[in-house]
């Protein structure tokens, strides 16, 4: 099969009127004749299922919390980017557009990057008339930040709780549909599969959690926003329940997955501590702005922060790249940290962190003015740690945050099974090998409230449909099967709970899979995560049964999905041998290590078809030509 | 009547009422004091008894007689009411619940001192406006009547008691009705407070005075 | 550091509960609320016994779900912090720690620690939103917004709607919920063309889910995990009184 990614003819700032010219439309008295799942309820889910039932569609929306409003875009904290020039410093969407195809490492489709661009101010219009508090200037308008990655400030934000509140907008435009009938939302919901009828994506089995009965839902079309895959890594700032399993579920009906190696590493998080934890904490980005990173200059340094004096510190962002200094993106302040550390710098008890220094800040703005900016953060980071920011600098460390690869689509937004489409964080189109700080919400707000609602109109109005009912063979088979592998975990009985086998996993995905990535480790990773597979199967212990609200099932079920995933994720990174982005190859950097890309074989996107038996792939290529930014060597410095 | 209805049914609504009723009931008792103050004038309760005598040929003051008697029926109901419905919201109770961290002793315990406050009137009633009233007979003093009982140290401690749980009562009532009515906003709490102190603190001290009086003079 | 845990204990919303003691080994003073839980979950597993259930997701503080009545609080003793960011540092070592869900007829027991807390959805289904269709937006800057109101709405907009101001308050009610949403909105111009219906709604949709009536104590306020103030309380009651007779 091959891949069709429908880019639009046309010069590229026209690609996207044209495309919307073109598109069929669904007449407004039929729309009410189509019905479309949404599954997922954060950013894009959210906002693309009440922007298709304002259009007049019949939705049907879930997840697997009570409500839409705990999905974890609502821990996003920094902000959302828009090119509105509001500061006059010369932002524009093209400059947004090269700044993320840039940013991307050239791997991204330039086409969906533009029109990203494109509708991010729209988004901002839509938030704030939906009373999104934004921060403001004292002349009553908006104020802008600046963020990793970018020269301008262009970042929209809300405190540091600037996910929560767009999620809150799209979850009360949600809410009114669902007050006015035309969503029919279902919570405690967590789809198990994807079922098919005629090749067309037609409906999913979930399970209701409280109840643990299988459910089924018929529709003309599916979409799939349930984030990303992240918790492969057992530790990572990603909610401890956020999951693979619907888009693996997909993949295996079906969906290419697109590059799946490619993993964010974000820089600023708490460092693991000991063994008990649970889960990473991340604190914004935006601390970069006023924090500056630093590190003794002597090896195995124990001295307390405070008695370091300042020429016995190695600033080292700053020292190597003077022009963008600790506003670097986040693959290279990642990468670079945990070089630090690697070479015997590091600090704190496990030598595994960095410092992250306000004292210049304070000593130039004050205390007062790095709480009413940060305060929230330095609360958090004290809870955690027991230690007081103001005072001592913060220790980070980096940890698994986001992935930019998802299952592959169209310029559409469709996946290869006709039907089936996929937005927001699951779907990999728009951030290439790394993602700017601030361009997730604005992705995810882009599909659902800009993009879906026109594209899904041209699939409807277009496929032919025959009549699909919940009691059709295909459903039952579906929840046969689903039944059977829930008992199947249920009755191994084994001496391992869910949790420590994944740590496991964890702990290879990091190790050889992780921030920086080599032909042996990943080889070795190969050999070991079939081995943990294994284990798990045989050893894994679920208690509980499965009629009633059991999240111990619910985890083994995810993670039995976490040791596919992990191993399409190394096959990938095997396979790709350059360094670009969040996927750094040791083999291939430069002499002062910097990521090393090969343009010539590797411009392309990896989607990957799943052929059964087990687990076997095909490699398929959608080639990136790059006619608006010219593919250079990113420099920061 | 239906938008009362609707509005009665209303939790907020309910609220409301039990708020208003409360701070006009709260600026009778100002009027009702500075009145009975007269019977610290020193002319052998001459002044006092022409006030008692004089005040109910009024008709007007028979008028807000009733409208006063409306008022404690709507305040004493609607918050009775409220406190029915708040037991239900509850459902099982928790094991423990340590109330005391988290909001103060006043505010839990309105509908107790309520109650109290409510016996103390039945009775307050009965003793002075009912006989002076229905059962006054030629000559009657209500000075006489006043000295007579608060001389009387079961009566006196009583109504004394019965003033300190009413301030009890207003240290919350007050702030909360402001509250409710909206006003008890940032730039208010101050000010609030501090009329508070007049309302819980020196009304119900005002009337506790009198029988203290009578209880140490005579 | 080891603690004795009474923990509520409930198979579904239809069972009766009671109360099962377990003891918390080894915990480390850092261990956040919830990774007690997980270790005591841990040897339930290994036992074969059914999981101690609660409800989590992000563990940061800001999603909502978890929320316990730990030792007669709301998310424990400390202020402005969520059951997953408080740590066991905050508890005496050898003590006795009583975990109850959220008690309220409005939010039923679903199993354990695990309540139903869809009546605020039902509450915010019923106004807690400006009526706006998706590309109907003008130009984010052609609505300024004083400074001031807007920190203010972004106080109120803070909430996680965890439920712990229904949970703490000795009447059950949601009051300092329903008022955030409410005075999010009064603070904005955006949601100046429904604030008398919006409010009406809301309190409407509120009595119905059968939660109680604010009587003003202020335990919610204490007990916000967000340290959202009861000003908006106020506020919230200024806007019902303005919608039913100005």
């Amino acid at each position: 099969m091959a891949l069709n990614s429908k880019i639009p003819e046309g010069p590229i700032q026209q690609k996207w009127d044209n495309h919307k010219f073109n598109m069929k439309l669904v007449n407004a008295a039929n729309k009410r004749k189509y019905s479309v799942i949404v599954v997922g309820t954060g950013l894009a889910g959210a906002s693309a299922a009440a922007s298709l039932a304002e259009l007049g569609y019949n939705v049907i929306s879930m997840c697997y919390h009570e409500s839409p409003r705990r999905a974890h875009s609502i821990a996003a904290q920094g902000g959302i980017n828009a090119p509105k020039n509001y500061k006059n410093d010369g932002d524009s969407i093209w400059r947004l557009f090269y700044d993320t195809v840039k940013g991307g490492d050239y791997r991204a489709r330039e086409a969906n990057v533009y029109r990203l661009a494109q509708v991010s101010g729209n988004i901002i219009d839509q938030c704030v008339a939906q009373g999104v508090p934004f921060g403001r200037e004292y002349g009553g308008l908006l104020d802008n930040r600046s963020f990793g990655g970018a020269q301008v400030s262009r970042t929209f934000y809300a405190r540091g709780q600037t996910g929560q509140q767009l999620l809150l907008g799209a979850y009360s435009a949600l809410s009114r549909q669902i007050k006015k009938g035309s969503v029919k939302f279902f919570g405690r919901r967590e789809m198990l599969d994807l079922v098919l009828i005629d090749g067309q994506a037609r409906g999913v089995v979930a399970r209701n959690l409280e109840t643990g009965t299988l459910e089924s839902f018929a529709a003309d079309a599916v979409i799939l926003a349930t984030g990303g895959y992240g918790n492969v890594f057992y530790l990572a700032t990603l909610a401890k329940y956020s999951n693979g399993t619907a888009i693996w579920k997909a993949h295996k009906k079906g969906a290419f997955f697109g590059n799946p190696c490619f993993t964010q590493i974000h820089p600023t998080c708490i460092p693991l501590s000991s063994d008990y934890q649970s889960k990473l904490t991340l604190m914004s980005e935006s601390l970069r702005n006023d924090g500056r990173i630093w590190v003794p200059k002597k090896q195995g340094d124990k001295r307390n922060p405070k008695d370091i004096p300042e020429e016995e510190r190695d600033y080292y962002l700053e020292r190597m790249y003077p022009s963008f200094g600790n506003l670097v993106p986040r693959d290279v302040a990642s990468r670079r940290a945990k070089e630090m550390c690697d070479k015997g710098f590091g600090v704190g008890s496990t030598g595994l962190a960095v410092y992250l220094d306000f004292a210049d800040t304070i000593k130039r703005n004050g205390k007062e003015w790095v709480e009413e900016k940060y305060g929230n953060l330095f609360d958090m980071y004290h809870e955690i740690t027991a230690e007081n920011a103001y005072e001592t600098p913060m220790r980070i460390y980096p940890a698994v945050h986001y992935t930019m690869g998802g299952l592959w689509v169209d310029y559409n937004l469709m996946t290869t099974i006709p039907g089936l489409y996929t937005i927001g964080e699951a779907n990999f189109s728009d951030h290439g090998a790394n993602r700017l700080g601030a361009s997730a919400l604005m992705q995810g707000l882009a599909d659902g409230y800009f993009i879906i609602p026109y594209t899904i109109g041209d699939y409807l109005a277009s496929a032919k449909f025959t009549k699909v009912k919940t009691d059709d063979a295909m459903f039952k088979e579906s929840e046969k099967n689903i039944n059977a592998n829930i008992n199947k975990l249920l009755s191994i009985k084994g001496k391992q709970t869910v949790d420590e086998i994944h740590k496991k996993l964890g702990k290879v995905m990091y190790d050889y899979c992780g921030m920086a990535r080599n032909l042996a480790g990943l080889k070795k990773a190969l050999e070991i995560i079939p081995q943990l597979r294994k284990e798990f199967y045989e050893d894994v212990m679920v208690p509980g049964s499965a009629d009633n609200f059991n999240p111990e099932l619910e985890k083994a079920l995810r993670a039995a999905d976490y040791f596919e995933i992990a191993e399409l994720m190394v096959t990938d990174a095997i396979h790709r041998e350059e360094s670009c982005g969040g996927h750094l190859r040791e083999e291939y950097q430069t002499e002062d290590g910097e990521a090393k890309r090969n343009d010539d074989k590797f411009s392309y996107v990896s989607a990957w078809e799943y052929k059964g038996n087990g687990m076997n792939w095909e490699l398929h290529k959608e080639p990136l030509t790059f006619e608006n930014v010219k593919q250079a060597t990113r420099s920061y410095k | 009547m239906r938008a009362f209805i609707d509005f009665y049914n209303s939790s907020v609504g309910k609220k409301l009422i039990v708020g208003l009723t409360g701070l006009l009931l709260i600026s009778y008792l100002v009027i009702h004091l500075f009145g009975n103050l007269l019977i610290f004038r020193a002319d052998g309760g001459e002044a006092f008894d022409t006030y008692a005598e004089v005040l109910p040929q009024i008709v007007v003051i028979r008028i807000i007689e009733i409208g006063l008697f409306l008022l404690f029926i709507l305040h004493i109901i609607t918050a009775a009411y409220t406190w029915i419905l708040n037991k239900a919201a509850r459902g099982d109770a928790y094991k423990i619940q340590k109330k005391n961290e988290t909001s103060k002793v006043t505010s839990r315990t309105m509908f107790l001192t309520g109650s109290i406050v409510f016996i103390f009137l039945v009775v307050h009633m009965r003793q002075f406006w009912f006989n002076s009233r229905y059962e006054a007979t030629e000559g009657y003093s209500m000075f006489e009547v006043v000295r007579a009982t608060f001389s009387n140290p079961v009566y006196g401690a009583f109504y004394i008691v019965a003033m300190f749980l009413l301030g009890f009562h207003l240290k919350h009532g007050f702030q909360s009705a402001c509250q409710t009515f909206g006003i008890r906003t940032k730039n208010y709490v101050s000010f609030i407070d501090l009329i508070g102190i007049v309302v819980w603190l020196l009304i119900p001290l005002g009337f506790a005075s009198m029988p203290l009086y009578f209880l140490l003079y005579f | 550091m080891n603690f004795t845990l009474k923990i509520w204990r409930q198979q579904n919303r239809t069972s009766k509960g009671k109360f099962i003691e377990y003891q918390a080994i080894n915990i480390s003073p850092d261990m956040s609320f919830l990774e007690m839980l997980d270790a005591v979950n841990r040897d339930l597993t290994k036992k074969s016994e059914d999981n101690i259930a609660f409800d989590h997701d992000c563990r940061e503080g800001i999603c909502g779900s978890c929320g316990l009545f730990i030792n007669g609080r709301a998310h424990g003793p400390q202020r402005g912090v969520t059951t997953c960011e408080l740590r066991m540092r905050h508890f005496v070592d050898g003590t006795t720690i009583t975990v109850e869900p959220w008690r309220s007829r409005a939010f039923p027991v679903i199993k354990d620690l695990v309540v139903d807390r869809t009546a605020f959805e039902r509450i915010i289904q019923a106004g807690g939103y400006v009526s706006v269709d998706t590309g109907s937006a003008p130009e984010a800057s052609s609505i300024p917004v004083p400074k001031a109101n807007a920190d203010e709405a972004m106080d109120a907009a803070a909430c996680i709607g965890c439920g712990a101001c229904a949970a703490a308050c000795k009447n059950s009610s949601p009051m300092l919920f329903l008022s955030a949403k409410v005075s999010q909105f009064a603070l904005l111009p955006q949601g100046n063309a429904e604030r008398r219906i919006r409010v009406q709604q809301m309190v409407k949709q509120m009595d119905e889910d059968g939660f109680g009536l604010c009587s003003n104590t202020y335990a919610c306020e204490v007990e916000c995990p967000k340290k959202i103030s009861v000003v908006h309380i106020a506020r919230m009651n200024r806007e019902f009184l303005r919608a039913k007779f100005l």
